[in-house]
């Protein structure tokens, strides 16, 4: 173990993945230089070849990546901002998440969009998005979004050498946090959530950025006597269904905390699935707790309004119990 | 006695080899014609009647190790490049034994082991596949390239000029081949082309060549040139073909356009131009071959056609049950 920044697990692990493999490369724009500090000093390590600033051209680049994925490069494509995943979305979402199936599995295709997601800083509208229930609607993409550094480094090591498209998101503005990070080749499987606050009143499933408050606010719910099941998905696709049926069985209750606007969210899908699958066991309806569908603003009054927090999360665990007492005295 | 070309990579056998492979073309999507005027098939095609020599020409310089990708006119690129006959046909007919064993369809036929990287419904997506493919042969360092075609219409995508420019800055191997066949779906060039298709490569510095894409020698030879500098490390081409597609946009445009959107002298005059019959012609006035000759070639094909048809026919349907879902997934 040693303690971390998330910035630096995540180039740690780029750093040992690509001494290990040849077959990895890297490009993105200014990727040598490094915007985040996530590809810092791999140009000077792996050469010019397999680590490449790219020009403004996210249509080219997620194409590019395609054709390279397909006849054998692994590829890491970084997109700096996930907002500009739109402006390269038709390869994303025409070819990267298509092409093995329209050709009835004759290749893999192993690449990693990386970019960062999510508010908070005054980014304003364009550079603050949180995209991921877009791209989950597509079918043949991964979904990762790490809330830990330990998480950042053992899924970013699955999603390179995994053989399908993965959509690696890093919560924006937080490369700062620390963490104890494992030692070694570290790898989380896809698809395994864990559980970061045990407890059986209410389960509460946040997503990426919204794993710390949550944690926050069922730490000082604790204090209170109430015991929140706090469960990070960490990856979206696949989707640790039994991990969250298991909790929702357990508590009856379930608040979804998910940064995405609301309509067709991360938030609302788990809901949906929740709802079907574990309806028996529901004491209180499932609340979605999302940001309404605006686009971010700017201003730091504003922005905060908008966005789930540690106290939005608290009063919601709050509302759902009462509402439950309520519910009994009638 | 003339000889046609000087170049002795063109021996009447070559010859009359390109004229063979050309003819399949043709063969085969007569067929596919004569089955949508039936209603035989389950989608539409887009046919390549016209541009045969523009494949042809330009796949004859290349071998199962370079890489091409297409367009939804995508029958012809497949065959020239190698894609077998049977294959594409029980594709066409949403058939289990077809290339994509049903998945993919006329517009998306692909075969990996051959190098085609897959025909494409969407108008230019091609274009960046084939850029990131020859960064991968560039990677790989055994002289690989990789080409795409696309249309004239497609040259309109902002991703052509994106992928000039990252092309030309990182000498990739990948010639671009315009099949400038004077309409994008329904609209003459004119009405929504500015300027020439083969200059937007003079202010990236990307070495350009026009050639009359009927004309399979002239084809033949400007690729090999634009396919010698790529191999040689020296870049990538942009090629623009002028030709003519003598079938519709789509089968059966008839029945749904209101009215008509180009004139039949026209078509005529470009059917008086029709490459096939006019390497037959050329050789023959060269005394490089016979009519016998041609006929023999004739035969053969219509045999190979034949048996193509009858593998589609006589295939199964892909069975919903199959879990070929399993395709989205690697
Ligand atoms: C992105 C996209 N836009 C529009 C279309 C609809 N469409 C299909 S073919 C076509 C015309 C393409 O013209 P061109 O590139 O010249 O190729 P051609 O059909 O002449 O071979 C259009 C507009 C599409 N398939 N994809």
């Amino acid at each position: 173990m040693s303690k971390k920044r998330m910035i630096h697990a995540i180039n740690d692990t780029l750093d040992s993945e690509m001494a290990k493999d040849p077959s990895i490369v890297l490009f993105g724009e200014d990727v040598e230089i490094s915007l985040f500090g996530d590809t810092r000093g791999l140009k000077e390590k792996y050469g010019g070849e397999r680590v490449r600033n790219m020009p403004i051209s996210e249509t080219v680049m997620t194409g590019m990546a395609v054709g390279a994925a397909a006849v054998g490069q692994k590829v890491i494509c970084h997109m700096m901002f996930g907002n500009f995943m739109y402006t390269g979305f038709d390869s994303i979402a025409n070819q990267a998440s298509k092409l093995r199936y329209m050709t009835a599995g004759q290749i893999s295709l192993p690449i990693v969009y990386m970019g960062v997601f999510g508010g908070g800083r005054s980014s304003a509208a364009q550079h603050s998005d949180a995209m991921h229930p877009i791209f989950m609607n597509l079918g043949g993409l991964k979904v990762v979004l790490p809330a830990t550094p330990a998480d950042a480094a053992g899924l970013l090591r699955t999603a390179i050498h995994d053989p399908n498209p993965v959509i690696f998101l890093q919560a924006a503005g937080r490369g700062g946090e620390m963490g104890e990070v494992p030692d070694g080749d570290f790898a989380i499987e896809l698809g395994k959530a864990t559980k970061v606050h045990e407890g059986d009143d209410v389960t509460l499933v946040a997503i990426g950025a919204m794993v710390r408050p949550a944690l926050k606010a069922a730490q000082l719910l604790a204090a209170e006597g109430i015991g929140v099941d706090l469960i990070d998905p960490r990856s979206l696709v696949p989707l640790d269904t039994d991990a969250i049926f298991r909790s929702v069985r357990k508590t009856g209750r379930l608040i979804v905390v998910d940064e995405a606007r609301d309509m067709c969210s991360a938030a609302s899908h788990i809901s949906a699935l929740c709802a079907d699958q574990c309806f028996e066991a529901l004491k209180a309806p499932i609340r979605r707790l999302t940001v309404p569908d605006v686009a971010i603003p700017y201003s730091p009054t504003l922005e905060k309004a908008i966005l789930p927090n540690e106290g939005s999360i608290t009063n919601a665990v709050r509302t759902l119990l009462r509402k439950k007492s309520l519910a009994v005295e009638v | 006695m003339t000889v046609l070309c000087e170049d002795t990579n063109f021996s009447s056998e070559r010859l009359l080899g390109l004229y063979r492979d050309m003819l399949r073309i043709r063969r085969v999507e007569e067929r596919l014609a004569k089955d949508s005027r039936a209603g035989n098939l389950p989608g539409p095609v887009h046919l390549y009647i016209g541009q045969e020599a523009v494949a042809v020409g330009v796949c004859a310089n290349l071998t199962d190790d370079d890489w091409i990708t297409s367009t939804h006119r995508g029958h012809g690129h497949f065959l020239a490049k190698g894609g077998a006959a049977d294959l594409l046909m029980a594709e066409v007919y949403g058939r289990e034994t077809g290339i994509c064993r049903g998945h993919g369809g006329s517009m998306h036929v692909a075969d990996f082991s051959k190098g085609i990287i897959g025909a494409n419904g969407i108008v230019g997506a091609g274009i960046s596949i084939a850029t990131g493919a020859a960064w991968a042969a560039q990677l790989e360092k055994k002289g690989a390239v990789s080409i795409a075609f696309f249309g004239d219409g497609a040259a309109n995508q902002g991703v052509l000029a994106e992928a000039l420019n990252v092309a030309t800055l990182w000498k990739l191997p990948v010639i671009f081949v315009c099949e400038n066949n004077g309409f994008s779906e329904f609209s003459p060039s004119n009405t929504v082309t500015a300027g020439n298709i083969v200059d937007r490569a003079k202010p990236y510095g990307t070495a350009h060549e026009s050639v009359d894409g009927n004309d399979i020698v002239a084809v033949a030879q400007t690729a090999s040139r634009a396919i010698r500098r790529a191999r040689n490390g020296d870049g990538p081409t942009l090629i623009e073909a002028r030709t003519y597609r003598l079938h519709g946009h789509v089968e059966g445009e008839q029945t749904f356009l209101g009215a008509e959107y180009r004139l039949e002298q026209e078509v005529s005059d470009w059917r008086d131009r029709d490459p096939i019959p006019a390497l037959a012609s050329r050789m023959i006035d060269a005394g490089q071959a016979a009519r016998e000759d041609f006929e023999h070639i004739e035969a053969e094909i219509t045999e190979e056609v034949a048996r193509a048809v009858k593998f589609a026919e006589d295939s199964p349907f892909p069975d919903p049950d199959a879990q070929t879902a399993n395709f989205m997934f690697a």
